[in-house]
């Protein structure tokens, strides 16, 4: 067991550091063109798509590698490292693993330069855990050449403002299973028959929508892998998600954060730093944050080691989970009823960050598989538990 | 960076869990619940002769000169077994002399330890509740040793007591032959009959070369070692629950179904892996630090020993419950488990105490 890096892995954090001191001035410094002067240099240094091929256009860091990049652009609260969020977190990586060399050629360099905004159109109204049953129905033309889709999508993320979607049809419906038969296409959001209506949620933001498909026609070449098989895809896609490296140093930050409310807040009239209750709840964040941070490091170990991570990453997200729920709705607490103060109010505490942040929690817990769905994972797949009919 | 066994340690968790089916099965931990004292010489022994009672001591002094990592990859697995064997109070012992004694105590010490000829225990605190400075209160005045030590681990089958207490010259460790005159031992009715305490009665006059100077950080250090090995047996006997949990799980049916495929079965067990996970990861890292980063020790045991007091005693509880009537009978091991959960608790701290300390070394 140790923590030590090689030479080479020593350099390469280095050279993060560097790179950061040299381009990453404090924020109020930071002028108009920041932002986009940021992604061009990011994108030369090749960390954008970092763990993609090198013949595609990424870096081909490694595991480590990456891990140290993430690490240091989280310590740093470094801005992203490109604007295509959902193409690199998994369309990018699906089209480098099941894409045609010309699918490669048209989408990856322009996730890489932020150029596009992908969004995910998985999720149906009668069909969220449950993503296999998926009903949008997408019918081959009789002359091949384009499937014609109908049917609707739900809470797509970013759908009012993405130029691409990555969408789940069904192809077939006389299936024994229910995985089979689905087909994933890569749609042009601006096709006829594309309507989005975008969905308010309970933090007042519009980030979610709707998707309707009424005829909408899709080119045959813009299919992701092949017919039947699109489940696969997206499978293997999700299982690129990110590792908890990043999350981890973010949630150290957010932790210093809320020991400084503490120390600034009064309860019962008293130091709230005197309170027993509340030092004992941040000392549990602590603890979840560090067991979050370890478990990562020995599931990258597993990997460095070449064994396949299976379901243990299901562990991280339940404290994921439940972190991102609990933090911010402690601060509300904590303030009592000027906890609850939106931006503007007189007694908003930090300007009613907190209050506005403990309402965004279901992004993390519920977008990306709820609880029950990674116990059951848990359940299932590590202890070997009977399946409860869910899969 | 290699947050993972090597290949030796691997082999040698391998050689312990074999060690604990072959030679210390459940059915013989019954069979030394049952005895007086609490101890098995012949199993003993033969730990001895694989290395294991001198693991962390340094080869000068007769040891093997390895490291907690090491260390805590035995105490997993005899916590897997719930081995009744004084492995930890008697290494705890090892360490505190390696730490603060002089080199001719060590020599004289050490080596007796190392193999086994000698048995030995560690007894800080005179409170039950109580992990501080303050809380040891037994006084030697004029190297005359007056009082009683209670709760002092695996009492009943060591030879030698290591015993904090307040000298003229401050707090200090006291080194007691059991053999000595004015000694006397009594075990305490204690819940889980496979970690037998006692208080130990004195009445003794000690040599000069009797005491051990004990800084308070010494206290805390042996204090947060004591919370690795504790939680070092908390993991092995927490997977045991959970892996006898999972299987009854599998195999009993009710309404027609495994009730393993019921949530409210499948779920908590779920949620039993996620803290084992996590409270094991927190030990391996404190583990590590014992031997390779001693200044961040003390966060590093706090945050495991407290994740793993709660947690594991809630996996004891729901490790019964849900076997239903069958896991609350003597007869059945699952119980087993719950009485050793509840033991670990207070031991070297509980959750309020090392969560209060984590808390303050966050700077609140
Ligand atoms: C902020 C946000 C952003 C999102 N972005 C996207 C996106 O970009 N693209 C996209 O496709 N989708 C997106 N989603 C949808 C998300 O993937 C689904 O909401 C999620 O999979 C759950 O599905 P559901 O909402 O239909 O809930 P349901 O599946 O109906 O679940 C309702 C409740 O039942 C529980 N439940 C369901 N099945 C089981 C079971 N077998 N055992 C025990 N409990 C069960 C769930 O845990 C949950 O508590 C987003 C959701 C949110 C909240």
């Amino acid at each position: 067991m140790d923590f030590e890096l090689s030479a080479s892995e020593e350099a390469f954090r280095q050279e993060v550091r560097d790179f950061l001191k040299e381009n990453l001035p404090p924020p109020r410094e930071r002028g108009p063109n920041f932002l986009s002067e940021w992604l061009t240099k990011v994108r030369a240094k090749r960390w954008v798509g970092f763990s993609w091929p090198k013949e595609v256009g990424g870096g081909g860091g490694s595991i480590i590698e990456q891990a140290i990049l993430k690490e240091e652009m989280a310590l740093a609260k470094a801005p992203p490292l490109g604007m295509s969020m959902m193409g690199l977190a998994w369309v990018g990586p699906g089209i480098i693993q099941y894409g045609t060399d010309e699918q490669k050629q048209r989408f990856i360099p322009d996730i890489l330069d932020s150029k596009v905004t992908w969004c995910t159109g998985y999720s149906e109204p009668n069909h969220g855990s449950d993503l296999a049953a998926i009903q949008t129905k997408a019918e081959l033309t009789a002359d091949g050449k384009h499937y014609v889709v109908n049917g609707q999508k739900i809470w797509t993320s970013l759908a009012p403002w993405a130029d691409w979607i990555i969408l789940l049809t069904r192809t077939q419906f006389d299936v024994d299973v229910k995985h089979k038969g689905i087909t994933c296409l890569l749609v042009d959001m601006k096709t006829p028959g594309v309507e989005v209506r975008p969905i308010e949620n309970m933090a007042g933001d519009r980030h979610f929508a709707e998707v309707f498909f009424t005829n909408a026609k899709v080119p045959v070449e813009n299919r992701l892998g092949k017919e039947g098989e699109g489940w696969m895809v997206t499978v293997s896609a999700l299982a690129n998600e990110r590792s908890s490296i990043g999350e981890v140093t973010q949630l150290y930050d957010k932790l210093d954060t809320l020991r400084d409310l503490v120390k600034r807040s009064k309860k019962n009239g008293q130091p709230a730093s005197n309170d027993q209750s509340t030092r004992r709840r941040i000392a549990e964040f602590e603890a979840k944050i560090a067991a979050m941070k370890y478990n990562g490091m020995r599931y990258l170990t597993k990997q460095l080691k070449g064994e396949p991570l299976s379901s243990e990453t299901s562990v991280n997200k339940l404290h994921r989970a439940s972190l991102e729920i609990d933090m911010d709705d402690f601060a509300v607490a904590l303030s009592g009823a000027a906890g609850l103060e939106l931006a503007g109010g007189a007694e908003a505490v930090d300007k009613g960050k907190w209050a506005k942040a403990s309402l965004g929690w279901p992004n993390v817990v519920i977008g990306g598989g709820t609880p029950n769905i990674q116990r059951n994972i848990i359940a299932e797949r590590i202890l070997g538990l009977p399946k409860d009919g869910s899969d | 960076m290699n947050f993972g066994f090597t290949e030796e340690q691997e082999l040698l968790r391998d050689q312990v869990r074999k060690f604990m089916q072959g030679a210390c099965p459940l059915s013989t931990v019954r069979k030394i619940m049952a005895t007086d004292d609490g101890g098995s010489r012949a199993l003993w022994q033969q730990m001895a002769e694989l290395g294991w009672l001198g693991l962390v001591v340094p080869e000068a002094y007769g040891g093997l000169g390895l490291k907690w990592v090491d260390l805590t990859v035995v105490l997993e697995e005899t916590g897997r077994g719930l081995s009744p064997l004084p492995l930890v109070s008697h290494t705890l012992a090892a360490v505190a002399l390696a730490r603060c004694g002089t080199e001719a105590q060590k020599k004289a010490w050490l080596p007796a330890l190392a193999s086994g000829s000698t048995t030995a225990t560690l007894a800080l605190y005179d409170e039950p509740n109580w992990i501080h400075p303050d809380a040891v209160t037994l006084t030697a005045k004029n190297r005359r040793l007056v009082g009683s030590k209670p709760f002092v681990a695996d009492a009943g089958v060591a030879d030698l007591f290591v015993i904090a207490c307040r000298t003229e010259a401050g707090l200090s460790l006291a080194l007691v032959p059991r053999d000595a005159t004015g000694v006397a031992v009594a075990l305490q009715p204690i819940m889980d009959r496979t970690k037998r305490m006692g208080t130990v009665t004195l009445d003794v006059v000690l040599a000069p070369d009797q005491f051990m100077a004990l800084a308070d950080d010494d206290l805390a250090y042996l204090t947060d070692c004591g919370a690795v090995a504790v939680t070092a047996e908390l993991v092995g006997a927490a997977e045991a629950t959970l892996a006898m949990t999972t299987a009854y799980a599998k195999q009993r049916v009710q309404f027609g179904n495994l009730i393993g495929k019921y949530q409210g079965v499948k779920h908590r067990l779920a949620e039993m892996f996620v803290d084992i996970e996590s409270f094991k990861s927190l030990l391996y890292y404190a583990a590590w630090t014992v031997d390779d980063a001693p200044h961040e020790l003390p966060r590093a045991a706090s945050l495991a020993k407290a994740y793993a007091s709660d947690a594991a005693a809630r996996i004891g509880i729901d490790g019964v419950q849900l076997h239903g009537a069958i896991g609350f009978t003597a007869e059945y091991d699952v119980q087993l488990y719950l009485k050793r959960t509840k033991w670990a608790r207070p031991a070297y701290g509980d959750s309020d105490h090392h969560y209060e300390r984590v808390a303050a070394l966050g700077g609140l």
